[in-house]
């Protein structure tokens, strides 16, 4: 479960201060699918980061399976990110020089340690059984979102989060990403946080929170 | 507690495994060895030109310092070669209104000095009194301008001269000047070629002479070449040289060279040798001696000290490579690290600690580096065994220069290898995610 209390963040912008969250209040059941929207700018990627753990509030608290984890040091909060959180951005982010299976093998390493089976596995659990040695430049967009998916979800964390991840793909691809991703959340009920402009995508979703100007306006389950 | 609480979910939930593993000593060690390797297994253009500035620094300090150390050792074996218990007296440079001529140009030493000493001094065993004069030396249709070394039967014995062919001249040969030479190796082969020599005519300036014995190559040393030169009896030469005689008659020579019986005596000997000549050339205490005395070991000293100023500037010129070498692996790290900040921000979006990330660049610079000075040692030693064989110089490669070349370039591109990864490990891994 996750629990977000009063989450303010505030960058420096020189001598001003641009406040992006303005004191967010939100609440995901464990196993839930939840879409964010918002424009651009309403502060949605930044609350991702906060949640993910990549990025710490100016103040409030996060308590995520109820501990609290908004003032850990970098290393617990490296530590944590590695054990609970899997990512899909929308650029995908594989490393180039890496095969699809060491890329997923990556997304292994620092947390539950390399096993292979278990890398295979989330890449046939994709579809790309077949593709496993092939380098990202050789897959297509929507190849390379399905090796970040088995990527984030071979270590089997807890939480899924995805920043756009149908951003940038053709709709059909995007339609194959939306329901691999139904798929995993039915299957092994792991929660799902969701970044998306497209209102089609958030149809998919148990619940669609909506984001402007750092703060929430909608929360609809539906 | 962090720990703890993230062991219990996850040992609680029964998928344990895979946690287990990543706790194991083997994968402890081994993954990051691995991902460093990686690394530098697919950045290949980065590894290419790492090792080779490594390569090119290591490699350029060993050969050039193989060079210098090789050239002491030679000229200082050479030295030592002639016997340490020698004793060289020149004359002194003369000294007249204040200014002082050139050391040797004076003419003051003579046969005479050469007698006394042989015959009063107490650790002698035989004195070499030298003349030299360059002359023009034909043989048939041959001729080369030599060194020709005028010489008592001594000098043999004194220079430890080995016979290739042939005999050295005699004591009644020297007494009674005849007209005999002995040619050094070289000599013989320029007037000579394939043909024997032996019993063959040279003419020196206005006499001929007899070839009776070729010497035994000994390379160039302190005396000169005597490769190069023909020795006749000093006697033979005062008839084709017009000798040179001091106001009370005495015919002069360049060098006097005394053999002792043990090089301990050195410093006895010079002292008794000096007052003898003294003595002889009328000096009284005080003032300057017309004369000079310089043993084995001050030669060696002096080479010593003119070819470490050699093997100083080849450092420098080793040093600059190093440094050139150096330079280039830290741009081609502090790029690299760069480059791959958003690789970084990746390995920490997965969960990377800040030590996996500078360990996994710290242990890629450590394979560059430690490659490249490999390479850089084989380089380098087959560049001065070349340099050997085409230069014809001897080298020698020493140990503790290729451990203070790998120790430097070690240092250089770890430093540089670890100091900006380290930097980069502490961003937020959000900046570190954006960078292009």
């Amino acid at each position: 479960m996750i629990l977000l209390k009063d989450i303010v963040k505030v960058y420096p912008m020189g001598t001003r201060e641009l406040v992006v969250l303005k004191g967010i209040n939100l609440e995901v059941e464990s196993g839930t699918m939840v879409a964010i929207m918002g424009a651009s700018g309403s502060g949605k990627s930044t609350l991702l980061n906060i949640l993910g753990l990549l990025d710490i509030p100016t103040s409030g608290t996060y308590y995520l399976e109820g501990k609290e984890v908004s003032h850990l040091s970098r290393q617990d909060l490296a530590l944590v990110r590695g054990q609970k959180v899997g990512f899909i951005f929308q650029q995908f982010n594989l490393l180039p020089h890496l095969s699809a299976l060491a890329n997923v093998e990556l997304g292994m390493q620092y947390s539950v340690g390399v096993d292979r089976k278990l890398a295979l596995e989330a890449l046939s659990k994709v579809g790309l059984a077949d593709r496993v040695n092939h380098r990202p430049r050789e897959l297509s967009g929507g190849e390379q979102q399905r090796v970040a998916i088995a990527r984030a979800l071979a270590k089997s964390p807890p939480f899924i989060l995805a920043d756009e991840p149908t951003g940038n793909l053709d709709s059909k691809s995007g339609k194959e990403i939306i329901s691999i991703l139904v798929d995993l959340h039915k299957e092994r009920n792991v929660s799902l946080i969701m970044i998306t402009h497209d209102p089609g995508v958030a149809q998919y979703c148990q619940r669609i929170v909506r984001i402007m100007d750092g703060q929430i306006v909608g929360d609809e389950k539906l | 507690m962090i720990k703890k609480w993230l062991k219990l979910k996850i040992f609680g939930s029964g998928d344990d495994s895979a946690l287990i593993k990543r706790n194991t000593t083997v994968q402890k060690w081994l993954q990051p060895l691995h991902t460093a390797w990686v690394g530098v297994a697919t950045h290949k253009l980065r590894t290419f030109l790492t090792i080779l500035g490594v390569v090119i620094g290591v490699a350029a300090v060993i050969s050039l310092m193989s060079v210098g150390r090789g050239t002491q050792a030679n000229i200082v074996s050479s030295v030592e070669s002639l016997g340490s218990n020698l004793l060289f007296i020149s004359p002194g440079s003369t000294s007249s209104g204040g200014v002082r001529g050139a050391m040797g140009s004076a003419t003051t030493l003579t046969v005479k000095d050469a007698e006394v000493i042989s015959e009063y001094g107490s650790y002698v065993t035989a004195v070499a009194p030298t003349n030299r004069a360059m002359l023009q030396v034909i043989a048939g249709s041959s001729n080369m301008r030599a060194n020709i070394t005028g010489v008592t039967t001594d000098y043999q014995q004194v220079l430890n001269l080995q016979m290739a062919e042939g005999d050295f001249f005699t004591e009644y040969q020297y007494q009674s000047g005849m007209r005999v030479a002995v040619l050094g190796a070289t000599a013989r082969t320029t007037l000579f070629g394939e043909d024997e020599a032996i019993g063959q005519q040279l003419r020196l300036g206005n006499i001929v002479v007899d070839v009776i014995g070729v010497l035994q190559s000994k390379g160039a040393s302190m005396m000169g070449n005597t490769d190069d030169a023909v020795f006749i009896p000093l006697t033979t030469l005062r008839q084709t040289v017009s000798a040179q005689r001091t106001s009370t008659g005495e015919y002069t020579v360049n060098q006097i060279i005394v053999s002792l019986s043990d090089k301990d005596y050195i410093q006895n000997a010079t002292a008794e040798i000096t007052s003898l000549i003294q003595y002889t050339h009328n000096i009284s205490e005080g003032e300057d001696n017309d004369f000079s005395i310089t043993s084995q070991e001050d030669l060696i000293a002096t080479i010593t000290e003119a070819t470490s100023s050699m093997t100083i500037l080849l450092g420098a010129i080793a040093a600059i490579s190093l440094l050139v070498g150096g330079i280039g692996v830290m741009n081609i790290m502090l790029v690299s690290v760069i480059e791959r900040t958003r690789e970084i921000g990746i390995r920490k979006a997965l969960g990377a600690q800040e030590r996996d990330i500078w360990t996994q660049f710290l242990i890629e610079a450590g394979i560059l580096t430690l490659a490249g000075g490999i390479i850089g040692i084989i380089v380098g030693w087959v560049v001065s065994v070349l340099i050997q064989e085409v230069g014809n110089t001897t080298t020698l490669v020493s140990a503790d220069i290729i451990i203070l070349a790998i120790s430097v370039s070690i240092a250089i591109g770890v430093f540089f290898g670890f100091y900006p990864a380290w930097q980069a490990s502490r961003l937020n891994p959000i900046d570190a995610l954006r960078s292009e």
